[in-house]
Order: C-alpha cells, then structure tokens, then sequence
C-alpha cells in the first residue's frame, strides 16, 4: 500500500489533502456559518458616508468627475450616496490589493504585544465576514503600521497629501508615493485616490470606538523638566 | 534504479528525453529568476529609500513585490521543476511523457499564464491573496496547464509495474495536490468563503504551495540524483518510507500557523501548531536519511559541485525547519509576527534550500544538454558561492533584524523607531542580495560561454556528416 500507485495517489494525494482540508477550512467555514456575509452596501454607515460627503466638500470638481452629481429629492439622493460610498469601497479596496497595499499594511490587532494599546480593539471575527473581506485583508508583514482602525484617526486631505507624497507628511517613511492616484497635485485626486480614501477612511468605521486615537497624554518627567524650567 | 542491468532491452536516452525542452524549461526558469531579483532588488531601494524609479506606475515597488514573489514561484520554480521533470521522469519510468505536443503546448502555455500574470500584476489587477495574485482571468488557464502536466507525466509512471521509486512517490503524489492546492487556493477564497474562514483557506495555500507543490517535487528530485551522483543507493528506505508519508499527513495540516492570534478558532490553531512541529520530526528522519547516504563519501561534498549545492541546500533546510519549529510557538509568534524574520525565513526555504537544489540540477545537467564540458568551473564556483554565502548573510540579517522588530513593536515605542532602527539590516540585505544576483548572472554568462563552445565543436561534426 505505501509504495503502490494507488496507495499514493489515494490515500497520499487525495485522502490526506480532504482531511486537512476539511479540518482546516470547512471546521472554521461551518462554526461561523451564523455570520453572513455581508454586502459592500450594508457596511456602509455613518462614520464613513460622513468622510465620503467630506471629500465631495473638498474636491468638488475631481468628485464630480468621478462619481456625478446626487439626484433631486431627499430618499433618493440618501440611496444614491450610499450606492456611490459602497461602489467608491469596492473601489478602493481593488486599489489596495492591486498596489499590494497589504504586503506592508496589515489588518487585524492581535491579543499580544501591546497591539490593543496601541491600536485599538482585538479584532473580531464579525469584522471580517463581508464582501470587502475577500480574499480576507489580513496582511502578512508590517513594515507600516497595521491599518484596521485608522478611519477617522486622520483627515481627508492628509490621507491625500501622504498618498501622493508619503514624505511631506511621515519624513523618514519608506512608504512609496502615488502620484497616479491623482491629476497632478495632492488637490485633484482622480476616482481611485478618492476611492482608496474612502476605503482607508472606512477601516474601523464600524466599532464604538470611532475614530480610534492614539493617546497622547504627557508624559510626567517631561512635565516636570518643563515646571523646573519655569 | 536498474538501468544499467539490461541495456539491450531498454529504450534509449534520446528517445526518452525532449532535451530540446529542458533546455526551454532552463532558460526560462532563469530568465524569470533574474527578473524576479531585479523586482527583490528595486523593493530593497525602496525601503533604504534609494529608489532611482520613484513614481513610475508600472514599476511601483508595491506591485513589483508581487512580481518577485510569483516570478519565483511560478516563472523561476515551476519553469526549472518541469525542465527536471523532462528529464527525471521517462529516464526513471522508461517511458515517454505521454505526449510530446502536449509538453511543447504545455510550455508555451505557462509562458503565457506567468507573462499575463506579470503584466496583470503591473497593471494593478492583482488578486488579493499571497502567491495567488495571479489575476482571476488568468487562473482558470493556469488551472488548465497544471491539468495538462499531471496527465503527460502521470501517464508514463500509471504505465510502470511493481512498486515505484520513492521520487515517482513524491512526483504523483505533487502532481495531484498543486492542482488541488491552486484550485482551493484561487477560487475558494474569491468565489466561495470571505473573512476569517477565508483567511483559514489562504493560510492552507500559501503553505500547501510550499508543502505539496515544491517541497515535494523537491525531495523526489533529491532522491534520483544524489544516488546517481554518489552511485550508491539511499541509506534507508524505511526512513524513505517515513519522510514521505509523515510530509503527506502532516504537511497540509499546518496552514493556520501562517494566521496565529487570529479571530481563526483558537484550537485549530493549536492543532496547526502542533502538526508543524510534527513536519519538523518528519523533515529530521529525511535529512538524516540524505547524510546517512553520505557518510563514506563526504569528500563528494568538497569535489562534486552539484552533490555540495544539493548537501547546501539540505543543511538551510535543516536550519528552516529548526527556525520553523520555534517561530510557530504561539511565544515566539507574538514576538516575530509580521516582522523581517518572516521574511528572512522565506528566503531561507525559496532560495537557500530549493533554488540551491535547481542549481545543482542545472550544474549537473547543462553539460550533459550541450554536450560539452562548463566553460568555466571557476565561474561555477563563484555561482554557487555567490549565492550560498549571500543566502546565509540575508536570512540571518533579516532574522535579526525580525526580533529587533519585535520588540520595538510590543514596546510601545513611536512606529518610525521601527522603521529607522531596521535601515541598517535592509542595508546588509541589499548587499547580500546583490552578491546573490551577482552570482545568477555568472551563471548565466557561464551557460551562454558553453552554449557557444557547445556549436562550435558541433560544427564539424555536421560538416563531416
């Protein structure tokens, strides 16, 4: 059996691969079975339709360009932004995995080594379960800093500053500049930079805890020096 | 492995072998080597900020991440196992492929699925998933051609008769899983499952591609040559034995070591971690498997070129599989996840364990292919090196620098200390790298020499015929 075509091709080739497959992948598949995936539609909420309605506020004419005008008539034109903010995170989403965004950004906050102090809530599994999540945006390596609750943390146009030229903003950063993501200045992004903003924006938008900052409270030995010094 | 028992009765190397397309397979690997470090290269500038291409859309850093990681993958080790496979399988079966169209169809083919996949990953059309980023329009054709190859090679081993050779267990069983592995890979993930099941599912891939596809195709090549080059048989077949079926129960269960601390269940976390470090039992009884084979012959290590890449790269793969079993403890994770020690480690297994191997291969055959002695064995050994000593700087480097990482991080300490205090290690790393590439062109310029040398002695000989 161990060395027979059969016994390889069967119980090696095929069996082996089911059993790790069915124990690593449908196991998790059916315990989460009671989460639906969500659409990018339904995870539109507030937090992000207000950043999106921002950047409509200060880049008129390239968000005209990209998305159009809102209809006449108040539930219409709620439907109609809601479209454009889900159509603008499918969007963003596409340019974040075709700029491969992910292999220096990741997205999920682990329970150990002060990820949770420094960024925010343990990330859960229901974070997950939604079109935007697929293939899941988990990353792999952090040469930046992880990204699942920076919505809101910083505004529109640093995001659009920082995208075309990461160096204006983080001096030493390593990060690449995007200079295709606009018409030729930080102040005319095109449909994928607003799209990319909105995606960003929308990292996190969901949870309490919107926008998550970072604490910056004082630290007591520099206050001290600075009372001494007085 | 008795093919010098009856010669009469068997079928000649010519007729066996497409040499023609080995030789394609070579060329091709290679070339997509070199383009993949060019790739490598321009990413390391990139974070030493010396990146003379700022701004240029198609060569943006991040999508050339992505080319350097699927042109090894799919141009540089898919091209060269398939090349080896040409030449390893009728010779060990006695059999042809079962057609010779379908080889020649086959290359161009994945020609055509690794170029579109380049071209779609410089256009921004990458799939967001590890070594898939093959654009979804291409995996269907990509999934075709793996088709393809598992037939024209599973026809000639299905046609032996009694028990097979421990590589033909390893190329059957390989054949089989990389089509299962890019099938669940590519299209579970995009089509069926998101969130965290998904990432359960991409964990699985990443490694099955590593533990199903190229480690297997790996060890089945180990095991015809180095018994070929030392002409004696493996030192235990049961050991043999061992070494295959553990990889084949063990391997694919360890996926979810790539996602540990995720919302993924926490047992089966657990269980992934456990597997792995049962891999790495598995993976000491094959490496003292190959030393045991070598003991009475070591001083093959010093004089035979491809048995000492082949030994090189098993004693990186003795210090992956020794890093693996720690870094997947759920202590050492916390501490080295998403740092450069990942980073480090995948260029230990890629490069310093089977890309080591594929260049002893191509050592070994490249004379036999052209008929005609390496131009320069002196350039051989700056090859292997090159490459042996830039490996072992950039993965330790990169190791280091990955705990260095690490801590910085669960320090609490602003993220540009992270950043800054990692400019030294990437500095080493491109100079290791660059020694690495370095070493590829010699050996490619070596290939060229021979190739030339290889015509003109040919010329007479057409002249006389």
């Amino acid at each position: 059996m161990f060395e027979s075509k059969s016994g390889v091709l069967l119980i090696a080739g095929l069996f082996f691969f089911a059993l790790a497959f069915v124990s690593n992948a449908v196991v998790p598949m059916v315990m989460y079975r009671h989460l639906p995936e969500k659409t990018a539609l339904q995870v539109v909420n507030g937090n992000v339709r207000y950043q999106f309605e921002d950047l409509a506020r200060r880049y008129p004419e390239p968000f005209k360009q990209a998305f159009g005008s809102p209809p006449a008539g108040e539930a219409e034109e709620q439907a109609w932004w809601n479209e454009k903010c889900a159509e603008a995170l499918k969007v963003g989403r596409k340019v974040y995995v075709g700029e491969g965004c992910w292999h220096c950004h990741s997205q999920f906050i682990r329970p150990v080594s002060n990820e949770d102090r420094r960024w925010g809530p343990v990330s859960r599994t229901e974070e997950y379960q939604n079109e935007l999540q697929r293939p899941v945006m988990f990353g792999t390596r952090r040469v930046g800093p992880d990204l699942c609750r920076e919505g809101g943390r910083r505004s529109n146009d640093w995001h659009a500053v920082h995208f075309f030229e990461p160096k204006r903003l983080s001096v030493g950063s390593p990060m690449p500049e995007y200079p295709w993501l606009f018409e030729g200045s930080p102040e005319k992004p095109n449909l994928k930079g607003l799209a990319l903003m909105t995606y960003v924006q929308w990292l996190g938008s969901w949870l309490e805890c919107y926008p998550d900052h970072e604490q910056y409270e004082e630290s007591p030995t520099k206050a001290l020096t600075l009372t001494e010094a007085k | 492995m008795s093919t010098e028992a009856v010669p009469q009765q068997l079928p000649e190397h010519k007729d066996l072998v497409i040499e023609q397309l080995v030789i394609w397979y070579f060329l091709a690997a290679l070339a997509y080597l070199i383009i993949s470090m060019l790739g490598g290269f321009l990413m390391a500038l990139q974070l030493v900020d010396h990146n003379p291409l700022r701004g240029i859309e198609v060569l943006s850093p991040g999508r050339w991440r992505m080319i350097h990681t699927n042109a090894i993958a799919y141009g540089f080790l898919a091209n060269a196992f398939l090349g080896a496979l040409h030449w390893v399988v009728p010779r060990l079966t006695l059999r042809q492929v079962a057609s010779r169209a379908l080889s020649y169809f086959t290359f161009a083919a994945w020609q055509v699925v690794v170029l579109s996949t380049a071209v779609g990953i410089m256009l921004g059309e990458a799939q967001g998933l590890e070594w898939g980023e093959t654009p979804t329009w291409i995996d269907p054709l990509a999934q075709l051609g793996l088709l393809l190859v598992a037939i024209n090679f599973l026809t000639p081993i299905v046609q032996t008769r009694g028990p097979m050779y421990v590589t033909l267990w390893y190329f059957t069983a390989a054949f089989i899983w990389t089509f299962l592995t890019y099938a669940m890979g590519n299209f579970v993930p995009e089509y069926f499952v998101s969130g965290t099941s998904a990432g359960a599912v991409g964990g699985l891939f990443i490694h099955d591609l590593v533990g199903l596809f190229v480690t297997p195709l790996g060890w089945g090549l180990m095991y015809f040559f180095v018994p070929i080059l030392l002409q004696k048989p493996i030192w235990s077949h049961g050991l043999s034995l061992v070494g295959f079926w553990g990889l084949a129960f063990f391997y694919p269960l360890t996926g979810i070591h790539h996602f540990l601390y995720t919302p993924i269940p926490m047992f089966l976390q657990h269980g992934a971690v456990i597997s792995t470090i049962a891999v790495e039992m598995v993976v000491l009884t094959v490496i003292i498997n190959f030393f045991g084979t070598l003991v009475g012959t070591g001083q093959a290590f010093m004089k035979n070129l491809p048995i000492r890449w082949f030994y090189t790269g098993m004693v990186y793969y003795f210090l992956t599989c020794l890093q693996c079993a720690m870094q997947t403890t759920m202590t050492f994770q916390a501490l080295i996840h998403f740092s450069d020690w990942v980073v480090g480690h995948a260029h230990l297994v890629m490069f310093g364990v089977f890309s080591m191997w594929l260049q002893g291969i191509m050592t070994y055959l490249f004379p036999r292919l052209f008929k005609h002695e390496w131009y320069s064995k002196t350039l051989c050994e700056w090859h292997y090196w090159l490459s042996a000593i830039g490996l072992l700087v950039m993965a330790t480097d990169l190791t280091l620098a990955g705990v260095f990482q690490g801590y910085w991080w669960a320090s609490l300490q602003p993220w540009e200390v992270s950043t800054e205090g990692s400019f030294p290690f990437w500095m080493v790393r491109i100079y290791a790298g660059l020694a690495m590439f370095i070493g590829q062109i010699i050996f490619v310029y070596n290939i060229c020499m021979t190739w030339q040398l290889s015509r003109r002695a040919a010329v007479p000989a057409t002249i006389a015929a």
